[in-house]
């Protein structure tokens, strides 16, 4: 049975439609990857999940419906999103930032064993667990956003464009990182990226938005190995 | 000597009771970055009702913790029911409604209560103590030591607990807050619970130093204010040192500066909060965020 199954999703800022009715489901422990280009509404997709922008159609998570459910509660319900821009505090230390993250568990003492996890995974954010975030490089903030996210245990994680601005080299060692733990912890995940190549590399299964409908979708070795799909499509 | 250091001892008492509403702002500043014009008024009606409980035949001290009990409680519903439905919009129209709620209260006292003015009984006794031969009144140790007090709980409210840390989290950032659970709301409630709460405290200590009327928060509202901008408005240290500053300068000045005596005492400190913010403008103490793009 799928873990999260969406149909007809469509969402709008103000007049302005950005999806226009998306079908899609994820199945228990399987990653998948949401491409497409600039304002083809990956981004959008993720947000409307999160209930952070005004959505209409269905959402089911887990058999129960998020539509009209306030972003806290799906928070709590084991949704964990790494946005745009990361979703940091940067006035608040490393730790108290994965603190946050583990913040409606009520098991204290497996989210302070979480956040000692956290920290061997990502050795650079134990180095500077008492700096503010702020003051990390970008590449470090990435590890952050991600280790927050995967401090709610959450039964879905969503990533939105955890490339973006690094270098290729920071890119590779936190998807080294990302697919270690969500195999490991057999997390289903969801993946916005816009490099299509480092995406299909990850996911199990793909889908390609164009203009706020899904253009068409497959297993991610099959679009990977389809040279005109690459090319009308990923542009790679 | 003697004269001097009770002078700064009564300046600090005095200043303490302005930390505390300077506190109750910037608790709110934080999380709204809204100044609440009604806090003082707020106050000022908390410490109406601790008075109608000691009219009653409740005891001042019992009286006075019922009283910020019920502030705590009534300043969460103002915050649900009125405030909760601009936030996130225009500053300036929450800034109208702090000050229609400081209209509001005002009248809403005068209604009750009356416009004329009543005595107000100390919560501590009215003798002095001997420490290192100076001669202290009991009241100006008692307040510095209610105001030190509440600082350390609310330090380890925000420092040391997880709600303290969501409160911070979901002031600093509500989009991110939400997206790990925060209910962001909820937050807000208990910003404006304890602020006005912070505020009934401040009523009770200042209303025995003055007479409790309908506009007892006036002049307290505005050297917390200037407590709150010198010390920087999102900085609770800096509210206390702000309010202690005032204080004593004011203290101080009203004492020795024969010219100035106690009607022109308030320019001292609005002097030095001139000077301070010519330097820096954003407070002793107020933060400037570090950021790596």
């Amino acid at each position: 049975m799928s873990l999260l199954e969406v149909r007809g999703l469509r969402a709008a800022y103000g007049q302005v439609r950005v999806l226009e009715g998306i079908d899609f489901s994820i199945d228990q422990g399987r990653r998948v990857a949401m491409l497409g280009p600039n304002g083809a509404g990956k981004t959008t997709v993720l947000r409307a999940l999160s209930g952070m922008v005004r959505t209409s159609g269905t959402v089911e998570f887990d058999g129960r419906s998020l539509v009209g459910t306030a972003t806290a509660e799906i928070a709590r319900r084991g949704v964990a999103h790494v946005p745009e821009g990361r979703g940091t505090f940067p006035a608040l230390t490393v730790d108290e930032n994965l603190r946050l993250g583990g913040y409606v568990r009520s098991d204290g003492g497996a989210v302070r064993a979480d956040i000692d996890r956290c920290y061997k995974w990502f050795p650079r954010l134990d180095e500077r667990r008492r700096q503010q975030a702020g003051n990390l490089s970008g590449g470090e903030q990435q590890m952050l956003a991600v280790a927050r996210a995967l401090m709610l245990r959450p039964r879905l994680l969503m990533l939105d464009e955890p490339s973006l601005g690094l270098a290729p080299i920071v890119t590779k060692e936190l998807f080294r990182i990302l697919r270690e733990i969500c195999g490991e912890q057999g997390i289903t995940v969801l993946l916005v990226e816009q490099n299509a190549g480092l995406a299909l590399d990850f996911a199990d299964h793909a889908y390609v938005l164009e203009s706020g409908r899904v253009a068409l979708d497959g297993e991610a070795e099959q679009i990977r190995g389809d040279d005109e799909v690459r090319r009308s499509y990923l542009g790679y | 000597m003697e004269r001097f250091i009770q002078v700064l001892v009564d300046g600090i008492a005095t200043g303490s009771i302005y930390a505390a509403v300077a506190l109750a702002l910037v608790l709110i500043f934080r999380s709204t970055s809204v100044v609440n014009f009604a806090q003082g008024e707020m106050a000022m009606f908390s410490t109406f009702v601790a008075w109608g409980l000691y009219e009653a035949g409740v005891p001042i001290g019992l009286a006075a913790l019922t009283t910020i009990g019920l502030s705590f409680v009534a300043g969460m519903v103002i915050e649900r029911v009125l405030i909760r439905h601009f936030e996130g919009g225009d500053v300036l129209t929450l800034v109208i409604v702090t000050l229609g709620l400081f209209i509001l209260l005002n009248g809403l006292a005068g209604w009750i209560w009356g416009f004329g003015n009543r005595g107000f009984p100390s919560l501590f006794s009215e003798d002095t103590v001997a420490l290192g031969g100076v001669q202290l009144s009991v009241e100006s140790l008692g307040i510095v030591a209610v105001l030190l007090a509440v600082v350390g709980l609310l330090f380890l409210l925000f420092q040391r607990t997880k709600i303290g840390l969501a409160m911070r989290a979901a002031a600093l950032n509500p989009a991110s807050s939400a997206l790990v659970g925060v209910r962001v709301g909820h937050m807000l409630m208990l910003g404006w619970g304890l602020a006005a709460a912070l505020g009934a405290l401040a009523g009770v200590l200042v209303a025995p130093r003055l007479f409790l009327d309908v506009n007892l928060m006036g002049a307290v509202l505005i050297y917390a204010f200037a407590a709150a901008a010198l010390g920087g408005f999102d900085s609770a240290i800096g509210a206390v040192v702000g309010g202690w500053v005032i204080g004593v300068s004011e203290n101080l000045a009203g004492t020795y500066v024969d010219f100035i005596g106690s009607d022109l005492k308030i320019l001292v400190p609005l002097g030095i909060i001139f000077v301070v913010l010519l330097v820096r403008p954003s407070g002793l103490f107020g933060t400037r965020e570090v950021a790596r793009a």
